[in-house]
This record gives structure tokens, sequence and C-alpha cells, in this order.
């Protein structure tokens, strides 16, 4: 049986059981692989989590890193309308609401999106069709999944943009997406997402097109939202600050694995994974000064096709000689529990790693 | 990159062009094989039935529509202004001479007859006055009569030449040299018949007093420039558009450079007129802008034959060859195909360059060029076309061009160079029309075989539709330094004056529009041309003409590739059919006749 | 902030006058380029167009009537400011006691076929309107059609063979496949005559001559517009805007024939506004090919019998053509795509 953390967000080892769980989502050893020429890309490899309503997960990682890839499994984009493209091989288990959505009807899971579950993009600009008016364009949403008038869901498009923070919805609604700014084209995307009330929300990199103050006014607006209409939201970024401030959980990807996951104040104070503190060195801080910066993390993301041998995050790792017998290189780590819901996937032991992170990274930060 | 894909460009279009050759003979066969080369089931007449004699004469009936087909409209179809061999040739179904080409077949069609004339003129015995009678019975098509004085009036146009330019102004030459006529529309008298070298004492007499006699006086009346025009008709330089018709037939309608009709004109009797059938009762002409569409329409049957009369293009006379040998005539065009010698540029001031360019040349593979035998014509060995009286054909071969030396003859070539001063040989350039793919390829071959004789030669492919600028002055030739030009020539009229006198003669040397290429000037041929417009008596004459043609071939002016001859179409309808000396081998169209 | 909304009735006139006026100017440069090639250009070549038109017995006295018939003597800008004159007022042709009326709006006068361009003109454009209209239709049904199918489809075998299709429709010259589908439906089947019959003579007629070159024009741009259609199609599928249709919740039809549709569309009108006013002026092959009475027949009759006013004529409302096209084009795209301002 899965653990839960008292947060609601998912904890403990794959399950490789089918039965259905208690959970909202329920993700089982997700694997999401792309044939190309060049061999096998494995986006995700092997990722289980689960979410309750009303709460938050924040997906944390570099490019590259799966946490995208993951969030579109979710939705089924990667089955729908991939033509003549090579078909991505999907296995594992997504359980929504008591319902495995790999097995599902694409059709029924079509019917899901938009209402069940909905997402907010990363770039506002190239993610509304530029063609079309957002009202256009939030009115299709909304009557995809509700029989009504276009006076109606134009009615309800007006009062979501009103929700959402836009001024003059009334006149804003026939505006194009080019005639607005970028933090209103996020809210405008926002209503989108939001206009079927969605029981979870998928917000991937929700801020990284937008200005500093804008991030956190859109920030703002989805924590308030969630508190309202209480939906799940996995809130996926490379910003560890992003998901700190919304996040109930965090969960931390590297080389389309978890490396690290625990509840956001564990992972965020302590974080147990060299790859969890080079996220945090490279977070800017409003807070305070810094006068000594650590180099945030060296080396580039690992190739999908041939991760490295034992640690995926070895080669990158300043501490990979730590642990003896060459280990990091042979032996990939388990997740295993480091302390109260928090899991961590490092070679390194418990006490190595509070020496190190209270005698070398957390004094820098 | 670019060149790669070019090759493949060019490895799909020879692909695709394979395949098309292929459906094309397909396609042919689906039309039956209707050849024997004698007569056939479709009632073609066969191979050659209409060259030189009549085919199906008997089967002609009155009516019908008879179709023609053409890939470019006459230049116009005013009798003053047409040039065209075919507008002559055409405008016989409307427009009325004194005297016209005898509709007979071959060298008898090149023969004078009376027309609007009771006879043939009666001429003085100095050659200077001509008196025709005109017939009764001959009217326009609203009725009245055709007087002298309309023949006069028709005769004075071309002295308009200002507004009435493009045809033939022979007549001016020899009635009024010194053009002190200004024409009918400058004319001050009241009758705008002022022009004094013709008389017309009354309605039915008209006298021609020539300043200088000018043997082939009555050859000129013959062309269609001496047709009569009504004065109160006269639509200047509209008339084109509609001549008002003499003839059997009356425009209908016409659209420059789309269609023609010609209707019957009813008042036209057939008792007025000893040369015109008038068979059918209608004519038409379509006008393609794609020979080759036009035809395959005509091997289809869609049309009867083509007004233009310049023979079936390479594809189509390859189907029409195989398939519908019985619908085919090879008839000589009167055209001599050649390369000239311009002697402004060095080193063919010299006679023996030249000749060394006409021995050293391969003569058989210049005729392959042209078409080959049947297609292009018999070996070039003169300068005199077939069709025109005095001319011996291949019997006079001063180069033994068709014998011995058929193949080139190098070792004569050499030792002209050697006489020439050039024992090494020379460069020099030859300049051909860029519009015809068949004269290039004569170039070709001819810069082929001059190079076995060390004579290196340029090839220059000027706009041929520029010809007249280009070549047509003197001054830039010699500057182009155009030693040898390749060009053509045919009769206006068939006689050595109307053929050579604008090539040979030192009188034609022009500044522009200059067509005596060779510069050639010579008192003795000038004075044989002068001796040949003062002799009347026919065997004479063709003496003389033989003795300039003598001349011009053995100064070396000239090469001479073929006598002309092409592949003419005429549908299985056809009847009465006969090609004519007088139209350069055409067929002649006014008595064409539809068998049903 | 708001920078405003779809452009009012107001900005759109403003904005149709001043391409208007742009498209004016347009049209008088080129007359002026045309002038220059049609006239200066034989000057300088040392050829004489007056004594290329009075033929083979070229008289000094009729070449220099023709001349002045012609108004070549006159400086370039008087010969062009009578040709403008001309086209608002008529103009009356006279030399040697022959007057020629060319009434307006005369674009000059043929002295070849003794016809004053206009109305050669107006009966010749319909023709070709008719090739370019027909053609047009068969092309984006089928172009588009194809290139949407084989984007859906892509490297599957109703790709591969429609696209190496669409390759050889782009390289085959339109000669060539003309001359091949009259040999093979007109000479060899006979399924049709093939030939030209105006409209108003008999509808089955016309469109039994005009099939034939509809389908061989069609052809070669239904290859490429198959070609653009398969690329763009392929390029705005991967556009994040359809990953948020899909997310949206909307069935495949609607977001390949709604949302992608709409993008595609856009460059496709684009190259459809060019290619039919070019079109205009260069069906002078297919015209050629199939022998149909259109612009292209009158301009390459005219090249052969080196006449000029027909050639300025045409080439002139082939420009206007294609002048036009490209400001409907304008217009259309402003409509089309919001994010082009109208200012």
């Amino acid at each position: 049986m899965t653990e839960l953390s008292k947060s609601g967000a998912a904890v403990g080892e794959p399950v490789k059981d089918s039965s259905t769980p208690s959970a909202f989502l329920e993700v089982r050893d997700l694997k999401v692989h792309f044939p190309t020429d060049d061999g096998l890309v494995k986006s995700v490899d092997g990722l289980s989590f689960s979410l309750e309503k009303g709460k938050t997960l924040g997906i944390v990682g570099e490019s590259g890193s799966g946490k995208s890839v993951t969030s579109l499994g979710i939705m089924g984009l990667h089955t729908a309308g991939q033509y003549g493209k090579r078909k991505a091989q999907i296995s594992g288990e997504i359980w929504l609401d008591g319902t495995e959505l790999l097995s599902a009807d694409p059709d029924y899971v079509r019917k899901l999106r938009g209402r069940e579950m909905a997402m907010i993009f990363q770039d506002p600009l190239s993610a509304l069709h530029p063609y079309y008016t957002i009202g256009q364009q939030i009115v299709e949403a909304y009557q995809i999944h509700h029989k009504v008038t276009k006076k109606v869901a134009r009615r309800r498009a007006v009062e979501m943009l009103d929700r959402v923070g836009i001024p003059q919805p009334d006149k804003r609604v026939d505006s194009y997406p080019h005639e607005f700014s970028g933090g209103m084209r996020q809210r405008a995307m926002i209503a989108m997402s939001l206009v079927n009330n969605p029981e979870l929300l998928i917000a991937d990199e929700p801020t990284t097109a937008l200005d500093v103050t804008v991030q956190a006014q859109i920030l703002d607006l989805i924590r308030d939202l969630q508190k309202e209409f209480g939906s799940a939201v996995i809130v996926i970024t490379h910003d560890l600050g992003v998901v700190a401030e919304l996040s109930d959980d965090i969960l931390v990807m590297y080389g389309g694995r978890c490396i690290e996951r625990g509840p956001a104040e564990k992972v965020f104070y302590e974080p147990k994974h060299p790859y969890t503190w080079g996220l945090l060195g490279s977070m800017p801080r409003l807070d305070r000064e810094q006068t000594e910066r650590l180099i945030p993390v060296k080396g580039s993301p690992p190739s999908l096709i041939n991760l490295p041998s034992g640690c995926a995050f070895n080669p990158r790792c300043s501490y990979a000689d730590v642990p003896k017998d060459n280990v990091t290189r042979t032996v990939r780590p388990e997740l295993a529990q480091v302390g109260s819901q928090h899991w961590a996937a490092c070679h390194m032991t418990q006490e190595q790693r509070d020496r190190i992170w209270t005698e070398e990274i957390a004094p820098k930060l | 990159m670019t060149t790669q894909r070019t090759t493949g460009r060019r490895k799909q279009a020879l692909a695709a062009a394979a395949v098309v050759a292929a459906l094309l003979s397909t396609a042919a066969c689906g039309g039956g094989n209707d050849d024997d080369g004698g007569g056939s089931k479709s009632g073609a007449a066969g191979f050659n039935a209409a060259n030189n004699k009549v085919a199906q004469a008997d089967l002609a009936k009155k009516g019908g529509t008879l179709k023609y087909a053409g890939a470019q409209d006459a230049d116009s179809w005013d009798t003053t202004r047409g040039y065209y061999g075919f507008m002559w040739n055409f405008s016989r179904y409307y427009s009325r001479q004194l005297v016209t080409n005898a509709t007979e077949p071959g060298a008898k069609g090149a023969e004078v007859t009376p027309d609007l004339a009771t006879s043939t003129a009666k001429i003085s015995d100095d050659g200077k006055t001509y008196t025709y009678t005109l017939r009764d019975g001959s009217t326009w098509e609203d009725g009245k009569p055709i007087t002298s004085k309309d023949v006069k009036y028709g005769i004075e146009r071309v002295w308009a030449q200002d507004v009435l330019s493009g045809g033939p102004i022979y007549l001016q030459q020899v009635l009024d040299p010194k053009k002190t006529y200004k024409g009918p529309y400058k004319d001050k008298s009241a009758d705008k018949l002022g022009l004094k070298a013709i008389e017309t004492p009354d309605d039915k007499t008209i006298v021609f007093k020539l300043p200088a006699a000018n043997s082939d006086f009555e050859e000129m009346l013959a062309l269609t420039s001496a047709s009569p025009v009504r004065q109160d008709k006269d639509t200047k330089s509209k008339y084109g558009l509609k001549p008002f018709s003499s003839g059997p037939y009356k425009f209908e309608s016409y659209t420059p450079n789309k269609a023609m009709t010609l209707v019957r004109n009813p008042e036209w009797k057939q008792s007025s007129d000893p040369v015109r059938k008038a068979y059918p009762d209608k004519v038409t002409v379509n006008f393609f802008t794609n020979a080759n569409d036009m035809d395959q329409r005509l091997i289809k049957g869609d049309y009867d034959l083509d007004i233009g009369q310049t023979g079936l293009s390479p594809q189509g006379r390859t189907t029409a060859l195989k398939q519908h040998k019985a619908n085919l005539d090879n008839p000589v065009s009167g055209y001599i195909r050649y390369a000239v010698f311009p002697q402004s540029v060095k080193p063919f001031d010299n006679e023996h360059c030249r000749k060394a360019v006409i021995y050293g040349a391969d003569h058989e593979s210049l005729q392959t060029a042209r078409g080959g035998p049947v297609a292009g014509g018999d070996i070039g060995t003169n300068m005199l076309p077939p069709s025109v009286p005095g001319a011996e054909g291949q019997d006079y071969d001063p180069y033994k061009s068709a014998t011995t030396n058929k193949n080139g003859n190098v070792a004569k070539a050499k030792e002209e160079l050697k006489a020439c001063g050039q024992p090494n040989g020379f460069k020099t350039t030859i300049a051909v029309r860029n519009n015809k793919p068949v004269e290039v390829a004569t170039a070709e071959s001819l810069q082929a075989s001059l190079k076995k004789v060390g004579i290196d030669v340029e090839i220059d492919q000027f706009d041929g539709a520029q010809t007249t600028g280009i070549i047509g002055a003197p001054a830039n030739v010699k500057k182009k330094n155009y030693g040898i030009i390749i060009m053509g020539w045919g009769p206006d009229f068939p006689s050595v004056q109307g053929y050579g006198l604008p090539l040979w003669s030192g009188d034609y040397i022009l500044e522009s529009g200059n067509n005596n290429f060779a510069l050639i000037d010579d008192k003795t041929i000038d004075g044989l041309f002068d001796s040949y417009t003062k002799e009347l008596d026919d065997a004479k004459k063709a003496d003389i003409s033989k003795e300039i043609n003598h001349k011009v071939s053995e100064g070396g002016y000239y090469l001479p590739f073929v006598f002309e001859k092409f592949i003419n179409w005429r549908s299985s309808r056809l009847a009465n059919v006969y090609t004519s000396d007088g139209y350069s081998g055409m067929y002649d169209f006014v008595n064409l006749g539809l068998k049903k | 902030m708001a920078r405003g909304t779809a452009a009012g009735p107001r900005a759109v006139l403003a904005y149709l006058i001043r391409r208007l006026f742009a498209a004016a100017v347009m049209l008088v440069v080129i007359i002026l380029v045309v002038f220059c090639i049609f006239f200066l250009v034989p000057k300088w070549a040392g050829v004489d167009p007056a004594a290329a038109f009075v033929g083979k017995q070229a008289d000094p006295a009729a070449i220099e009537a023709v001349r002045q018939k012609l108004g070549l003597a006159d400086p370039i800008f008087v010969q062009v400011w009578e040709f403008f004159k001309g086209i608002f007022a008529g103009r009356t042709y006279a030399a040697g006691g022959d007057v020629t009326q060319c009434a307006a709006p005369c674009f000059g006068y043929s002295f070849r076929s003794e016809q004053a361009i206009w109305p050669v003109l107006t009966d010749r454009f319909p023709v070709t309107l008719a090739l370019a209209l027909g053609a047009a239709v068969l092309w984006l049904i089928v172009g588009v059609g194809a290139g949407v199918l084989s984007a859906l489809k892509r490297g599957s075998l109703w790709d591969r063979g429609a696209m190496i299709v669409a390759l050889s429709g782009v390289s085959l010259p339109i000669y060539f496949t003309a001359m091949l589908s009259l040999s093979a439906f007109v000479y060899g089947l006979k399924w049709m005559d093939g030939q030209y019959v105006p409209l108003a003579d008999s509808f089955t007629g016309w469109l039994g001559g005009m099939i034939l070159p509809w389908v061989t024009l069609a052809f070669l741009y239904a290859a490429m517009y198959a070609r653009i259609t398969r690329a763009t199609m392929l390029e705005v599928l991967g556009e994040d805007y359809i990953r948020t249709a899909r997310a949206k919740g909307l069935t495949e039809p609607v977001v390949i024939g709604k949302h992608a549709m709409r993008s595609t569309m856009t460059p496709i009108l684009t190259m459809f506004g060019m290619d039919f006013g070019a079109l205009i002026g260069g069906a002078i092959l297919t015209e050629t090919a199939f022998s149909l009475p259109g612009l292209g027949q009158a301009v390459l009759s005219a090249i052969r019998n080196q006449d000029l006013p027909v050639i300025l004529g045409v080439t002139l409302i082939t420009s206007l053509a294609v002048i036009v096209a490209n400001l409907l084009v304008d217009l259309l795209y402003a409509v089309i795509d919001p994010r082009v301002r109208l200012s």
C-alpha cells in the first residue's frame, strides 16, 4: 500500500499492484519513451506519485528532466494527434479519480481534457491561437463540455476574465492574444483553463515567460484560485522558488526519474540530494544579498538515450567520490526514506549528507 | 548542387519525353493505318498524288465548308499590303486581277493566264506598252461592274507606302521608278487617278506605259498587289480587315490572329471568271499558336489543310509519314537554303577562300541537318530554284556537291586555301537566326566539316526576329565579322528577276534592309539582268536566267544546301488538289473542292 | 496598454485608399519601364521598329512615314505622355492622308492588325481569366487537400506517392504536360475535341475545351500547393496552440479543420494571390499549347509579328492584374490575420 504523507502528496516506493487507489491522482511507474533514429529516448522512466484534491505538487527539474513529458502524459497528449511521428511508448498507470487513463478509451480521455483536467502552458503567446480572439478561445473551451449557447458561454468567458483580474473584461474578451501584455495573456490562459472548473490543474512553467513582478501576481492568482475551486494542482517548473511558494509537496526530477521528494518545507530547508542543493543554489533570492554564490549545477543535463551508469547525476556531482568503492558510477541509487515523508536517491550516507549540507552548502545560500 | 539538380531535372525530362513519344505513337495508331502510299480506304489520294498533278479532280462537288488551320495570320489581307506567299494564294478567293497564275499543276501554274482581262497583254514592239480589255460581267460584291478605273486605283495604292506599307513594290519600281506619283491619298485630281503610267480610255480598257521595258511586267500584274480596289470602298489602312470582294467569296468575319470566315459572294458569276471554280460554300481559317497541335488536328481530320503551307512540323511529319502517307505530298518549295559569304568580311573578298568553304562542306550532312532528302530537299548545287524558268536543278553542279564531293573534298579545299593565301586556314564567324533550329543545325554541321580543312568557325546565333536590322545592314555585318550568313530565299514570282535581282544586283546593295548579303556588284551580272528585262522571248529569257545562275554559282558567293522540299498535308476530304509553281509548291487554294 | 481592437471601417478605408494610391503609382512606373524597354532598347540595339514594320521591300520614305505614324520620331517622354493621354482621352493617328481613331480608353493601336489594343484586351481577357479561375479552383481543392492528407499521414505510402507526383508536377514543363494530355485525350482516345468554344456559343463545348487546360495548369500548381501545404501543416501541427486546442478536449477534426487549417491557409492565401495575378500574364504557355485565344496567345502572335503596341498593352494589363491581385491579398491578409495592422 502506498503510504500517504500528511500533506496528501505521494510517498513510498513504486507500487506494482493495479488496485484502484484512493488518491485523487495516482501515477504508478510511468514510463514515456520516444523511439528516434538515434535510439530510445527515455524521457520519463519509472515515475510514481499521487496527489489529493486541494493539494499542490511541485515538479522541479532542468529542461529535459522529464517534467513536461510527465504532464503531457497525464493529459494524454502524447497519443492524441501525433500524425506520422513515431508513436511514443507509454506504460505504467495513471489513475484519475478512480479511472486508469492509459488503458481507457482515447475519446473518454479527450472528454476529460479541459473539463476534469486542464493545463496552463508556459508561453501564453504561442499557446494561444493568434487568429482567434481570447473570447472565442475561451468560449470554445467552454462549449465543448457544456451544451450552452454562445451567449451564455461568452458571459462565462467574461466572468472568468474578470475573475483572473483582467480589467474591462467585457471589452477585452474581443481582443486578440497579441493585443494583450504577457501577464494578461497568462491570466487569460488561466481563465481558459479554469473555465470548466477542472479538478486537476497542471501548470507547466506558468511564470517562466513573465517578468518578476508579474510572476508573483500569477502565482498568487493560482494559489487563490486553487483555494476557491479546491482543485488538485501540479506546478511544473525549473524554479524551486516558485514551488516553494505554491506547493504542499515537491518532487525533484533528474534524467526522467524522481531523485528526491517530500513535503515542501523539508525539501526546501533540508534537501537530501546534491542535485537539489544545486537547484537551491541557482535560485534567485529576493530576501537577502548574496555575497558568495554556489556554482549552480555545473555541466549539462544527461542524454536520455544513454544515461550515465550508476547514479545518473554522478558526472555533475561534486560529491560523487564521497561514497566508497566507486559505487556512484556502478549502482543506481534507489529512493530511500531520509526523513518523515521525505525520500531521496543518493549513495551518500545520512551523516555525510548532513555534514556537507550544514558545513558547505547551507552557509552559502 | 545546382548541377546535380539540373541533371536530375534533365533526366526527368528525358524520361517524360520517352513516355510522350510512346503515347504519341500509340495515339497515332488509334487513328488507324490507312496508308498504302497510293490511295486508300479513307479516300486519300496517295503519296505525291497532288504533287505537280491534279488529284481527284472529278470528285470535287459544290458545297461544304473548307477548313484551313494556320499557325500564323497573314501580314495583311489587304491586297496591296500582303507579302506572305499564302496570302497571295488565298487572296484569289476574294480578289481578281487582270491576269493571274494559271490554275494548273506544277510549272504550268506559274504561267500567266487572263482573269479580268479577256486575254493576256497586247504588248507593243518596244515592250513598253501593255494593253488589256476587261471582260464583261465581272462585278464587285455589291453587283457593280469592275472597271479599268478600279484596276488603276488598286494599283495606285502601291504608291501609298506611307499608309499601306508591307507589300511588294515591283509595280512602282517598273511604272514609276522616280516616284513622281505620291499615291492616291495625296492625289490632287478629282478622280484620284493621277498616275501617268496607266491610262484608262474607257471602263473596259487599261493601258500601261512603262518608261523602260521589263519582260516580267505581266508576272508583276499577276501579283495580288495589282488587284482592283474600289475607291469608295477603300478604308485605307483598315482595308485588310474587310477587303471589298471582286472574287467568288467575301469576308463574313475576321478577327486578326484568331479566325476568319469567307462566304459565297452571290454577285460573282462563274461565266465571268475563266479561272475560279468556287467549289465550297464557305471557307474558314482558324489560327493556332501551337504548330504541333495544329498538325495533330490536321491529321485527326478537324481541318483540311495548313494555310501557311510551310509543311508539317517534325513531330507531325513522323506520325504522318508512318500512318497517313497517302495524305501527303512532297513538293519543291522554290526556296533555296544556303550560306552566303559577304565579300566585305576578309578573307571572303577572295573567291578562293569562298570556294574552300564550298569544297570543305559536307553537303550530305547539311542536307541531313535540313531534314534529309524528303523533308529537307535535294542537295542544292546552284542558285536557281527548280521552279524558275531556266533552272537546271542538279544537272548543273559546278562544285560536284551532289556527286563526287557530296561529303566534302578536303584536298580541293586545301588547294583553294593555298590559292587564297591562307594555306593554314583562317578564322571566321557564322551568323544564324536563333529561332530556326534547323538553320542552327546546318551551322553546326558546317562548323564540323570546316574544322577538317583548318577553317575555324565560331557560331553566332542572333535574334531571328531582328533579322533585317542585324544582317540587313552591311556595316553591321562587317563589324560583327560575319563571314558566313545562313539564310534562304524564295521567288516572289517565278523568274530570275523575281528571285535573284534583290540578291545579286549591284543596284540592290542597301545600307539597311539589304538582301544582297554577298555584296555582289558585278557589271556582267547587272548587264545580264538588263538584257533579261528587255527580252520578250521566253526561250531566250530562260537562256539569260541560266547564264546569270552560272555567273553567280561560279563566283562562289553562295554555298547552297538544298533545293527545299516540304511535306504537305491534304485531308482525305479534299478534291481537285494540286501543287503550283506559281505559289512555290503550295496547293492552289482557289480551286480546292470537297468530296461530299 | 489597450492597443485598440479590430480595425474600424475608417481604418480599412484609409488603408484601402493608401494601397490604391500605391498601386496607381506602381502602374505608372511600370508604364515608364515598359516604354523604355520597348522603345529604347531597339534603339540601342540598332534595330529600327519602323523598318521591321515596313517589311521586305523597305522604302526609306515609307519607313519615315511609319515612324511618324507610330510616333517613334517623338522624344520618349512625348510618347509616354501621348500614351497616358490616350488612355483617358482617346487618340488619333494620322499619316499620309489616313486617319485612325482610337477611342478612350486607348491603350495603343496595332498597325499590324489594324486594331485598337483595348478591344483586343477585352476580347481576350475573359478567356485568360476563365482559364486562371478554373485552374485555381482545381488546384486549391486538389493541392491543399493532398497536402493536408500528406501531412497527417506523414511517411505513409500515400504521403510518399503524393509527394513524388507533386515533384514531377513541379518539375515537368507545362508545355510538356499539355502535349501529353492532348496526345492522350484528344488525339489518342478522342474523349474530347479539346478546342476552344466561346461560352456564349455552347456551355458544354466551352467546358470540353477548357477542361484539359484547367487540369494541366492546375496540375503544376496543385503540385506546388500540395508541397507547401504539407510543409506548412506540419509546422503548424507542431505549434503550441495546437497542443492547447487538444488540451481543451477538442476532437481531432476540429483541431485540424479549424485551428490548424486557419493558420495553414494564411501563407497559402498569400501565395495564391501572387500566383493568380501572375497567372493572368503567365498563362502564355498553357494558352499556346492548347491554342486558347487568351491574352497569352495575343502576346505571342504579337511577338512573332513584332507588334509592339499589343505587347505593351498586354504587359500593362497583366501588370495591372498582378497589382490588383496583390492589393486584394493585402486586404484579405489584414482580415484573416489580426496581427497585421492596418496602419
